[in-house]
This record gives C-alpha cells, structure tokens and sequence, in this order.
C-alpha cells in the first residue's frame, strides 16, 4: 500500500473529515445531477429568462418556509381547457366553444397575479371570447370580453376597469367576499370556476386556454424577479462552482510547484528571477486586476479562472515551496538520480515534486474553496459569467433588486448556505488532512 | 543512445589500458559572500593521479573532510573538475555533454554512504530500480521487470517478489544497501564508485555488505573505487589502497605491501590508530596523534603533512610539496621527502 492510501485510510479516524467527505459527496452528487437533468446549453437559455417561466410567479418564496411558518400562502394553480370537457354547438354559421376552468382555491393568502393565456388557430377572422368568474356561492362576475390573436396573454390581475368594478385589484376582489373597498378583505376558500365562452366564425379555427393563478410561494427555492426558479441557477451553480475552484486551485498549485521547483533546481539567476517575479506578484492585488480584466474586456468565467491561474502562478506559495524544496534538493537520492543520468525535467517532476505533493494536499483541498469564494465575490460585484447561473449571480441579483429589504431572505439565503457549506466541507476535510500529511501538527 | 561496448573495453583491458585514468585533477568550490563575491575556494580534490583497472578494486583512504567524496563526485561528473583530466574507457571526461555524458553515467555505479537516503522514499523498490532502466531507454516493462528481478536476485534479496513492492522505509539498513547496488549493477556498469557504503550500517552487515560488493565485483569484472576513512575494512576486500590527505594522494601501494610496509608517515600514524587488528579495540577510531586535520581553504605550505609529522625536515617540508611518485617498489608510489 503506498503512503498516499495509507494517509486516506487514516482518515476514517477523523469524524470532522468524515462529515466533510459527505458535504463534497452532496455537492458533486447535486453537480452531477444538475448537468445530467438539465444540459449545459438548455441550463444556459433557461436562465437567460423569458417564456419559460411565465407560468411562475416572481419573488415567491419557498414553499417549505411558508408552511413551516405556519402559513398557508396560496401556490400557484394552472388549469387548462385541455383538462376539461370542452362543449360545443352550432348557432347560426357560428361554433359556441364553452369551457369550465375549476380553481380549487383553499389557501390563506391572495393569489400574486392571474393570466390567462390563450392560443387560437383561424385563418382570417380571430375567435371572439368571453370570460366570467363564478365564486363558490354561485355568483358570476363578467370579465373580460373580446377578441383573441393567435398566442395571447390575457391578464386578468392588470384589469384596471374590473379593479374598479370589484374596489380591489383582481387577484383579491375576485377571491373575497367582503364588502367593495373594506379595509382587511379575506380569502373566501373553496372553489372558483372561470368560464370561458368563444365564438369560432371558421369551422377549422381552435382554442386553447391556459390559466394561471399565481401563487405567493414556490417549489423548493422559490423564485427570483424573473420568474425564474432558483432551483436551475442553485444546482448549476455547483458544478460552476466546484469545476472553477478544482480547476484554479489544481492549475495554480501545480504551476506554482513545478516553477518552485525549477527555481530550486536551477538555483543561480532562474530562481532569482522566479523570486522577483513572485514578490512583484505578491504585491499585485488579485481582485482589483480581476475587476479590470472584467470591465474592459470579458467576465466569461472561464476567462477570469484563467487570469486568477496565471496570476496565482507566481503567488506566495513559492515561497513556501521553496523553502521546503531547498533541502530536498541536496538529497542523495537526487544526486544517486543525476548519477544515473536523469535529467532536469525528470528530477523537478519525478523526485522534488512529489516528495512534497502530499504535504500541499490539505492546502489544496482547503485552496478550492477559497477559489469558489472569489467567483461568487466577483458575481457578487456584477463580474459573473453573462449567461451561466452560478451562486454568486442569485446573490447578485439579490443584491441589486434589494432582496434583504423586500424582505425575500431566501433568496441570499439558500445561495449564501451552499456556498458556506462548500467552504465547511472543503476545510472539514482540508484540516484532517493537513493532520495526516503534514506530521508537525499530528497529535501523538 | 550509446550502448555499452563490452568488446572495445575488454580488448581495452586486455591491452593493459585502465578503465580509469586519472591526472592532476583539482576540484576547488568557491567560497563567496554575498552570492557573488569570491573570497576564496576549498580546495577539496587538490591534484590526484591514479589508474583504475578493469576488475580492480581500489581503496580511497582518509579521515573525514580530506576530500574522498568531492572525489568520488568529480568522478561520476556531478562536479566539474577545476583542472585536470579524467579519461574514462580511453574517452575525455571533460565536455562530455548531452547524451554523451548520460551514457557515462549509465557505466558508473555509484553506491552512496546514507542507504535511506539514496532511495526516493515514495517510490517503491519496483519503481527505485526501473528508474535508470526508463533513463537509458529500457523499453518493454516485462525486460526491465526482468531485469529488475535478476538484479534484486543478484544482490541477495531473494524472492525479489518479497522486495519489489515494498517502500524503502519498510526495508532494513542492510537490505536497503543491497537495493542501492541492485540499482548501480542494473545497467551493466564497467565501475563502480562506493561512497563509505558501510559506514552508516551496523557492523553486524558491514560483513555481509562488502563481501556482496567484493562478489559482484569479480563476477561483472567491475573495476570498483571503495572509498573508507576506516582502514580496518580495507585488508580484506581489496587489491590495492590509496592514503588521501589534505585533497591529495599522499601513498598507494597493494594493499598487503602498504599494510605492511607503510611508506608515508601519515600512513604509518593511521595504522598505528588502527593498532592490533584481531584486539576488541580494532574497530575504536582513535584520531591520528597530534593536530588537526589541514585546512582546504589554507592548505599548509609545502607537504601538506608536515604541521603533524614526526620525521618532517625543517627547510624542506614546509617549503616544497613532494611529488607524488617516489617509489620504493614500482607498484608503491609515495609522496613524502624522505624516500627522495
Ligand atoms: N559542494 C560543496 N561546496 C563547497 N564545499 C564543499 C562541497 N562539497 C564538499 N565541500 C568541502 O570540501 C571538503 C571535503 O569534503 P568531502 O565531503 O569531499 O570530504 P570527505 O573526505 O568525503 O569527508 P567525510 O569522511 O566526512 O565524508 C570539506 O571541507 C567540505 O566542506
Ligand atoms: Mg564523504
């Protein structure tokens, strides 16, 4: 068994390693679902926004929150005329199409928004539709009435002539029973009914309706102010997350210890040269120059991973590996592997590489991250990548619609906790680590 | 890539040419301050001539800090000599660059004095050995996994299944040394270079040790430098022994005829160090009497000797170096003023 095995078996003995190890199973399981359910490109139109998502409510919180409140805010209710029996007759040269959309309504809260969306198909002449609303005690309210083109959004929430009729906004007038204009109205439960009526003028013309009630929760993470569920940006988030701190942390180690090392090796001008070079380097603030890259040229994030690896290249890690090369060097195995004729790229990468690769494994696992941190910090100073969903981009726009003040805390939550529980599972594991392999902090 | 040509140097040999050739070398090490400024130089090989023959087994002699190692290394060019010359095999060592000097060194073995440290601690033996094998372009694992076994089996650690996949910490010292000269016998060499390779074991495998560089020397016909500061290990194992002092060669002789016949003084004082070879007390260093050990940096005027000798001669010692070849017999080369 080599000592590397040996050093990982030993991990069993560290709870804390253990339950890190389960973290970054989690997350790599969530990674590993999220690019398997959803494709990267699908993941990537999705979250630029738009129709898919128009039967979601904005803002909503997470349902699971609400009910554990003790709430009973209403979630979002589709009903479609393909669900229903659609009657039909003939009346003078014209189709009367009639439609009843049940709404079983038994929640404590008025819903967001109510649209209908209609689609027809006619050659020449559009359908003429009416609608009206029938509340659980048989009462009717007539709603709109007109024509409808071939995709159409009839939003009944926005109906300024039906707000005034009822003395509420749709969404509450038409699911209360109170008075017109009283103060404190309350949800009436049980269920509604929204009849659609239309008149076909072709014989081959068709409709179809699609309502929505929205509601003021959702799934699991809720929504943000595009309607989207954060669920898709939550998910795909991981493996951006995970794959940008792998991705820096092993490009920047492993540069940073082969450029050690050669230093070492050479000694004489080269490694003087790599010691300037990295105290200039050091002194170079990282965020700053990323922010520039950033706002003059591209925030793709795989362009920022590059520059936050090659100016991790020639970081104060090679200092420190310098300092543990400089002995190793003088080793007499390295001058038994130059006497049977190695070369110099062979001792950097085969003799004074590896001899210090499994001290630099808690520091590599703990680096991730830290990278993880930086693309969400970037995300969060609108740096993010312009189309991936990542963490930092749901704290981004947290942020700029002034999640905390509306009071929508899941939406910094959930995002804020991933990205925490990364950091925890990461240094869980990194600390243990760091036990194992490096034998000064061993506990005897 | 030069492969070894037994033929050219067995007929070399058999012409009575040394595999080794030896002349006027020095290998000074600057000494500088500031990285930069040269204030001086150790001169740690000051002027050495010798001949190494095929088959031969030579002893470097000397106490600590004479200079036997910085030898050893110029040898297998992992110094580059101040001055001098190195022939190896009839070739000029000096220039020797790029591939040229790759195949030299897959012809010299080299045995180092720290077992433990001479084996890369996270490979395993397997891996130890294929090195130099993958080096000289060995290819096809299952001819260096041969190769390997015949080697391990050459040098006692046998079943080498036993040893191939074991890490050197999980060896012992003596089995760790065998895996050393497995390693330096793997390509085949024509010499090999033997650092004190029994100085840091315990005596109970010094034997066992020796007697192996003693067996595979005569079986491969490798000429073999054995470098010692502890002269009680020579008589036996070797057929010819050079006394070093201060960076150079002050004595060599065959090993019986300088044992018992000991031409330079200082060789005379490590003898007498060395006192009753059978008494318990053989294998007690006791320091050569009077003085310290000269300095490299200031090395005294004259015979390098003379601050600590009991016969040296005012007005000639301390004036003019002796040169290093009278010679009482023609195979007994001294340099001390009183056989001029
Ligand atoms: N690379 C080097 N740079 C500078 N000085 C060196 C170097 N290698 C050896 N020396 C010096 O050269 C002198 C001779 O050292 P060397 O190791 O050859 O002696 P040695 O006879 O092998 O001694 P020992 O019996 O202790 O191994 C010592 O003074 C040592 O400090
Ligand atoms: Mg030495």
């Amino acid at each position: 068994m080599t000592p590397w095995l040996q050093g990982l078996a030993r991990l069993r003995q560290y709870p804390s390693a253990l339950a890190g190890l389960g973290i970054i199973a989690l997350l790599v399981a969530m990674a590993v679902y999220a690019v398997t359910a959803i494709p990267y490109s699908e993941a990537r139109e999705l979250w630029r926004g738009g129709e898919a998502w128009q039967d979601l409510p904005t803002n909503a919180s997470p349902v699971w929150t609400d009910r554990l409140l003790g709430g009973n805010a209403p979630r979002t209710i589709r009903v479609a005329t393909d669900d229903v029996v659609m009657e039909q007759e003939r009346y003078e040269g014209v189709r009367l199409q009639r439609a009843v959309l049940p709404v079983d309504f038994p929640y404590g809260g008025f819903p967001q928004e109510i649209n209908l969306f209609v689609e027809s198909q006619f050659d020449e002449r559009q359908p003429f539709v009416r609608l009206t609303w029938r509340t659980p005690d048989g009462e009717s309210i007539p709603l709109d009435a007109r024509r409808v083109g071939e995709s159409e959004r009839i939003s009944i929430s926005q109906d300024r002539q039906l707000e005034s009729r009822l003395g509420f906004t749709p969404q509450v007038g038409l699911f209360t029973d109170a008075e017109p204009g009283a103060d404190d109205p309350q949800v009436r439960q049980g269920t509604y009914e929204l009849v659609i009526e239309a008149i076909q003028f072709e014989e081959t013309a068709t409709l179809d309706a699609n309502l929505v009630v929205y509601g003021q929760v959702h799934g699991l993470f809720g929504t943000d102010h595009k309607r989207r569920d954060l669920t898709v940006a939550l998910l795909w988030g991981t493996p951006v997350a995970l794959a940008f701190g792998l991705l820096a942390a092993v490009g920047t180690t492993l540069t940073t210890l082969i450029i050690a090392a050669t230093g070492v090796w050479f000694g004489g001008w080269v490694d003087a040269v790599i010691q300037r070079l990295t105290e200039i380097n050091i002194i170079l603030p990282l965020l700053p120059i990323l922010v520039m890259v950033g706002t003059l040229y591209s925030t793709s994030i795989w362009l920022m991973l590059g520059v936050v690896v090659v100016l991790g290249i020639f970081s104060a890690g090679i200092k420190m590996y310098r300092s543990m090369l400089l002995p190793i060097r003088e080793a007499p195995y390295i001058e038994a592997a130059r006497a049977y004729g190695a070369g110099n790229a062979r001792i950097i990468l085969r003799y004074l590489v590896p001899r210090i690769l499994p001290v630099l494994i808690p520091t590599f696992v703990t680096l991730i991250p830290t990278y993880v941190f930086l693309e969400a910090s970037l995300a969060v100073l609108g740096l993010g990548d312009p189309v991936l969903p990542t963490w930092g981009k749901i704290l981004n726009d947290a942020q700029a619609q002034s999640a905390l003040y509306h009071g929508f805390y899941y939406w910094v939550l959930a995002p804020a906790a991933l990205l925490m529980l990364t950091g925890l599972g990461f240094a869980m594991l990194g600390f243990a680590l760091d036990r194992i392999f490096n034998p000064r902090l061993r506990n005897v | 890539m030069t492969t070894p040509q037994p033929s050219a140097s067995a007929s070399r040999a058999a012409r009575g040419e040394p595999v080794l050739c030896v002349e006027g070398l020095q290998t000074h090490f600057d000494l500088r301050q500031w990285g930069f400024v040269r204030v001086g130089s150790v001169r740690a090989v000051d002027g050495v001539d010798f001949t190494l023959d095929a088959g031969e087994t030579v002893a470097v002699v000397g106490e600590s800090g004479c200079g036997k190692s910085s030898l050893a290394r110029t040898l297998l060019a992992l110094h580059r000599p101040t001055d001098g010359a190195i022939r190896f095999d009839g070739t000029p060592l000096n220039g020797l660059s790029g591939s040229a000097l790759k195949a030299y060194r897959g012809r010299v073995g080299y045995v180092q004095q720290d077992p433990y440290g001479a084996l890369p601690p996270f490979m395993d033996i397997q891996r130890i050995l294929a090195e130099p094998l993958i080096i000289h372009g060995v290819r096809g694992r299952a001819e260096r996994a041969r190769r390997i076994d015949a080697a391990l089996e050459e040098v006692g650690l046998t079943p080498a299944a036993d040893t191939r996949g074991k890490f050197p910490h999980q060896l012992s010292g003596g089995q760790q040394q065998r895996v050393v000269i497995a390693r330096a016998l793997l390509l085949r060499p024509a010499m090999i270079i033997a650092d004190e390779p029994v100085s840091m074991l315990d005596a109970s495998v010094r034997v066992e040790i020796l007697e192996l560089l003693r067996r595979v020397q005569r079986e491969h016909h490798l000429a073999l430098l054995y470098i010692t500061h502890d002269l009680s290990t020579v008589r036996h194992y070797v057929d010819r022994a050079m006394v070093m002092y201060g960076g150079r060669i002050v004595e060599q002789a065959p090993v019986a005829e300088l044992l018992a016949r000991p031409g330079h003084p200082y060789t005379e004082a490590l003898l007498s160090a060395l006192g009753d070879p059978d008494a318990d007390n053989a294998h007690r260093q006791r320091e050569v009497p009077g003085g310290e050990p000269p300095s490299l940096i200031q090395p005294p005027s004259g015979c390098r000797f003379h601050p600590r000798c009991r016969h040296a001669m005012p007005g000639k010692c301390e004036l003019e170096p002796p040169p290093p070849d009278f010679r009482p017999r023609p195979d007994h080369r001294i340099a001390c003023w009183l056989h001029e």
